[in-house]
């Protein structure tokens, strides 16, 4: 399963974190740091699975924005690697640029998160499901 | 698309974001935030209403606060607030919030479960889902308590929207997880089965991780999943990439929803009906069949999202471990992907081939690649990449390959990065001793990775090395002559220096009869290394001195001269000094015959505990020992040698083991060898030695023991303190450890007593206290016991005791004890003892006292299989009543008198206190006096207690 989601900025700071399983506040920063470390500084030429700890960090870079995904052995990778991309998709979908806004629209995007990944699991992958309660809310911000 | 701040974009926190990311530095930052808190706590706490909007505002602000990695401390009552708004946005922020932040363990769980109520019963798609997100986030008991019952009906009513489906099936996941016993199987669990069928693709990608977790625990409830899943596959694999439209990626069809399928396919063994397993292989040939194919798209999301599917495959292919024909071509697949320009490619199919390589069928087809593995390990950028083809050769190796293989990991080992040269050095040596044939070549190698590698060669390597060297005769000679030369090296490593140091003291008469090799020669080479070594290797050296005196009579002088100097007989070092004296004295006073017994060569090493009984068996001969007592022997380690009258045969091998000093280096590592248990009796022959001749003899004596504990086993030391909490846990000649404790409910607190039993300072005193398999399991999975300590002093005196506290939390029920490791220096040496500690589930026990009636009721309540653990066995102690009863409420139940109708019998009642729950026991003890027998009941709400008890107290009675 998916441990957390995390998004990253070039600097190394978060701009987004999901957990799918608790960790205390304390150890967020840490472990933030650590994965941000792990995989801020590989080449383009080294591969995008980095193992850590017992698990595994999947992480793709847009050009500022970095996204880590840590998984569990029960996943699997290339399909982690390309839900990334599909996230971001998504994200560009609704916000045309994706990366400047993340900070100011946390809401939303933790909404499209939400209708991705929940609990850990992917339960959805279709753009426009993923976007309907989005839209349903935008409509109604306009009516 | 929508603007980014549109009319309830809350203007007030985008001017807040803004100042943030406007922060030139973490004390801005922190200082901007802090103007927030006040902020907004002084409008939570103003005597003016705030409206929804201004609520949301506020919560969003601190949910975002606590985002940056702040601690959030109010807001919470505002956010449950939120939850009963009638608006989306603010109802949404409200949820968002809740799940961020509340643990599974706050107070205002009542008020939270309130309103998801309202909001499942709300009949509104939207507001169920954010109902069941937040149930599936936090998850808590108390939720599961209220819900458990209540979303399996949601999740498969013929009226429920499909995107609700979705969140119900990972919320009822979530609260499986967390509370199984609260969620019940029943008529729902076979329509969720069903939902594989659905037409709906979110739903099936949903249900699936729900599916495979149901299966995984009650794998034939699930069973019929498995033709529904194969028949779901088909349909996917043989479809167009337009069929699926919403659900195509890159013109491959659901990627993810395959990937899944064939994920939950991996936890049955292969489908036994014919039809079924036929299909399956058609969808996996496919799936093989469309890598071959070219790509319907440039992108490389194309290849990455049909690559994920055809991983997953080749996994329940080798899964399966069935399909011969399969299995080769998954090989070759992989094979290919060995080359291929993409990194990821190349990772994932070394990893994937590594456990290809231990299928039977494919072990051949994995091997054809070797070449390109070995390239891999010399020429990958990345060394996690590198380091999986080291993984790879490791498992592709075999008797075939085995000289190739090493030869490439050592001479990978110059250049390998230094995370991976330990694991690296651990193979080459497994895999040299595993396929040698030729024993020569063994010791190549291993000095060769002391050369490469030495600070790497951890002590087993180089102990294994000398037992394999003294075991075979065939290549002593050899080995003698190999270390000498690598000794001539200006600079060679320590462990080099150990080896040879041994080996020539062993062997060095082998290859004296070459002038460039003579006695003096290999002397003189060994003592130039002496002083660039730590204290254990020179005494390692001395000993090697003594061994030449016996082996080279001529030496004796020189040595003699050496032993003397005040470097070595003043040496401020205590084990140094003393074998100086002791052998000086012994090559001065001792006649030739004595010294050649003392120091005759040493015994073979037992291969393996397994072996040692043959072993024995052949070295002496027929008749000797009859094997009954050889196998007490075995047990009491002592007796072996000690008994009645011995042959000179017995003797011999008692002085064997005494041989003073190399033998107790080696020996040291393995208490539980025969040859080392002779230390007593080797005792005694050597005061005979020295009785005569009037030298000191105690510290000889202390050199042959070994430091093994006199305690009993660690498995026998935890169920020693089942029943008790009070004793001496550990004791060995240098250290004493006591230990007192006390329990209540879910708490411990354990006060250890740490004795220096020696006059001299421990010196970096240190101990850690860890719970198995910690290192594996992170952060995110707690550990079932939560242990608090601070450390210790890293200086122990002479005589001096000190104390330790651990304070102990149980989180839930568990079964294995946590470790206790303790390090210190005694006299250079580096000491490491790891034990377990006392701690069982019993431990947490609070006694319920029950009549009759109320217990037999409960007794038949928990009347399922897998809450009763019985165990009949044979008493392994007296059946005094007094003791069983003493040891029955030292167990921590309460004892109930007049329950069961039988006055033989004993029950207890009494119930398990962890923090996430409280598991109710009943026990019954029926001894059969006649038989020396006893019949052992558990029963309790949860199986692994029952089963763990159970466990733990068969072994008291």
């Amino acid at each position: 399963m998916i441990k957390f989601v995390l998004m990253v900025n070039r600097q190394g700071q978060t701009r987004l974190s999901r957990y799918y399983q608790p960790v205390e506040l304390g150890k967020r920063a840490a472990l933030e740091a650590d994965v941000v470390r792990g995989c801020l500084y590989r080449k383009k030429e080294e591969c995008s699975f980095v193992e850590y700890k017992d698990f595994k960090l999947v992480y793709r870079h847009y050009a500022s924005l970095y996204i880590v995904v840590g998984i569990t052995e029960s996943e699997n990778e290339l399909s982690v690697y390309e839900l990334v991309h599909n996230f971001v998709e998504v994200l560009d979908k609704y916000f045309s640029r994706v990366v400047s806004p993340i900070m100011f629209n946390m809401d939303k995007v933790h909404i499209i998160l939400d209708e991705m990944i929940q609990n850990g699991h992917v339960v959805e992958t279709n753009h426009s499901r993923i976007l309907a309660p989005l839209s349903a809310l935008d409509t109604l911000a306009h009516s | 698309m929508p603007a980014v701040s549109k009319g309830d974009g809350m203007r007030g926190l985008a001017v807040f974001i803004s100042d943030i990311r406007n922060c030139k530095s973490k004390e801005a930052e922190i200082k901007r935030i802090n103007k927030e808190l006040a902020n907004i706590r002084s409008k939570f706490k103003g005597d003016k209403a705030l409206d929804g909007y201004s609520k949301k505002k506020y919560v969003c602000k601190l949910l975002f606060i606590f985002l940056l990695g702040h601690d959030i401390d109010f807001g919470h009552m505002e956010a449950v607030n939120l939850l009963s708004s009638n608006k989306y946005t603010e109802k949404q922020i409200g949820y968002l919030f809740i799940s961020v932040l509340v643990n599974s363990n706050s107070e205002l769980i009542r008020l939270i479960n309130n309103a998801i109520k309202n909001d499942l019963s709300s009949r509104n798609p939207t507001f169920m889902c954010l109902a069941l997100h937040c149930i599936a986030n936090v998850g808590s008991r108390e939720m599961a308590e209220a819900f458990a019952g209540e979303i399996p009906r949601i999740l498969v009513a013929g009226d429920t929207m499909d995107s609700v489906k979705q969140s119900a099936a990972l919320c009822l996941l979530r609260l499986y997880k967390a509370s199984p016993d609260l969620v019940l199987m029943g008529e729902w669990t076979s329509r969720v089965v069903h939902l594989l069928n659905d037409q709906h693709m979110g739903v099936v990608t949903a249900a699936i991780s729900l599916i495979t977790c149901l299966s995984q625990k009650n794998p034939d409830e699930f069973k019929t999943c498995v033709s529904l899943a194969v028949s779901r596959l088909s349909r996917i694999v043989s479809s167009a990439s337009t069929d699926l439209q919403d659900y195509t990626y890159y013109f491959v069809p659901a990627p993810w929803l395959s990937c899944k399928l064939l994920r939950l396919l991996q936890c049955y063994p292969p489908p036994e009906d014919g039809a079924v397993k036929g299909r399956l292989v058609e969808c996996l040939e496919t799936i093989l069949n469309k890598a071959q194919e070219p790509p319907k798209s440039k992108k490389v999301q194309h290849s990455n999202a049909k690559n994920a599917i055809l991983f997953e495959a080749i996994s329940l292919i080798i899964h399966y471990d069935s399909e011969p024909n399969l299995l080769v071509r998954a090989c070759n697949q992989l094979g290919q992907f060995l080359q291929h320009r993409e990194t990821n490619l190349r990772y994932l199919a070394l990893e994937s081939m590594c456990t290809l390589a231990s299928s039977e069928f494919s072990h051949e087809a994995v091997k054809t690649h070797i070449e390109t593995v070995i390239n891999a390990l010399k020429t990958e950028r990345d060394v996690s990449v590198r380091q999986r083809a080291a993984d790879l050769l490791y498992a592709m190796c075999d008797r075939s390959n085995a000289k190739q293989i090493v030869a490439e990991m050592l001479s990978y080992l110059e250049t390998a990065d230094y995370s991976i040269r330990e694991e690296m050095v651990l193979k080459v040596a497994i895999l040299a001793e595993k396929y040698a044939v030729d024993y020569s070549w063994y010791v190549d190698t291993i000095l060769n990775l002391i050369r490469i590698a030495g600070d790497y060669v951890s002590e087993e390597v180089w102990y294994r090395v000398i037992q394999i060297v003294i075991n075979r005769d065939d290549v002593q000679g050899y080995a003698a002559k190999t270390v000498f030369e690598a000794l001539q090296a200006p600079a060679c490593h320590e462990n080099m220096v150990k080896v040879g140091g041994y080996i020539l003291g062993e062997f060095g008469n082998l290859i004296a009869g070459d002038p460039r090799s003579s006695p003096l020669v290999q002397f003189n080479l060994l003592h130039s290394k002496f002083h660039l070594c730590s204290v254990p290797t020179r005494a390692l050296l001395l000993s090697a001195y003594i061994k030449f005196i016996n082996l080279f009579p001529e030496t004796k002088a020189t040595i003699q001269e050496v032993l003397r100097s005040d470097s070595q007989i003043r040496n401020s070092d205590v084990e140094l000094q003393q074998r100086a004296v002791e052998y000086l004295k012994l090559s001065s006073i001792a006649s030739t015959d004595v010294l050649a017994t003392v120091l005759e060569e040493m015994p073979p090493f037992p291969e393996r505990e397994s072996s040692i009984l043959a072993k024995l068996k052949k070295k002496k001969g027929p008749g000797v020992v009859p094997v009954s007592e050889l196998e007490d022997g075995k047990r009491e380690g002592g007796e072996l040698n000690g008994g009645g009258d011995r042959g000179p045969d017995s003797a011999m091998s008692a002085s064997n083991a005494s041989t003073p000093s190399p033998s107790a280096d080696l020996l040291g590592l393995r208490s539980a060898a025969p040859v080392s248990a002779a230390a007593p009796s080797a005792g005694s022959l050597l005061v005979d030695v020295f009785s005569e001749s009037g030298a000191a003899l105690s510290p000889l004596l202390r050199l042959s023991e070994d430091l093994a504990p006199l305690c009993p086993r660690r498995d026998e030391l935890l169920n020693k303190f089942v029943c008790k909490n009070n004793g001496v846990l550990f004791e060995n000649q240098l250290l004493q450890i006591g230990i007192k404790s006390e329990y209540r409910q879910n708490l411990g607190r354990m006060y250890l007593f740490y004795g220096n039993k020696t006059s001299v300072q421990f010196a970096s005193f240190s101990t850690t206290v860890s719970y198995p398999g910690e290192l594996q399991s992170h952060i995110l999975t707690p550990l079932p016991l939560n242990v608090q300590t601070k450390p210790v002093e890293p200086l122990v005196e002479g005589g001096a005791q000190v104390q330790q506290v651990l304070n102990i939390e149980c989180i839930t029920d568990f079964s294995e004890a946590p470790q206790l490791n303790i390090k210190f220096r005694y006299g250079g040496a580096l000491q490491n003892i790891t034990l377990k500690l006392p701690v069982t589930i019993n431990k947490f026990f609070q006694p319920t006292e029950m009549a009759a009636t109320d217990f037999f009721q409960r007794w038949k309540q928990l009347s399922q299989p897998q809450q009763e653990a019985q165990k009949i066995f044979k008493a392994n102690h007296g059946m005094d009543t007094e003791v069983l009863k003493a040891k029955l409420l030292g167990l921590g139940t309460a004892l109930l008198e007049n329950v069961d109708p039988n006055p033989e019998n004993y029950v207890c009642a009494g119930v398990v206190q962890t923090k996430s729950q409280q598991v109710g026991v009943l026990l019954r003890l029926e001894p059969n006096a006649q038989a020396q027998m006893y019949r052992l009941t558990l029963r309790s709400s949860k199986d692994t207690v029952s089963k763990r008890l159970c466990d733990l107290l068969a072994e008291q009675f």
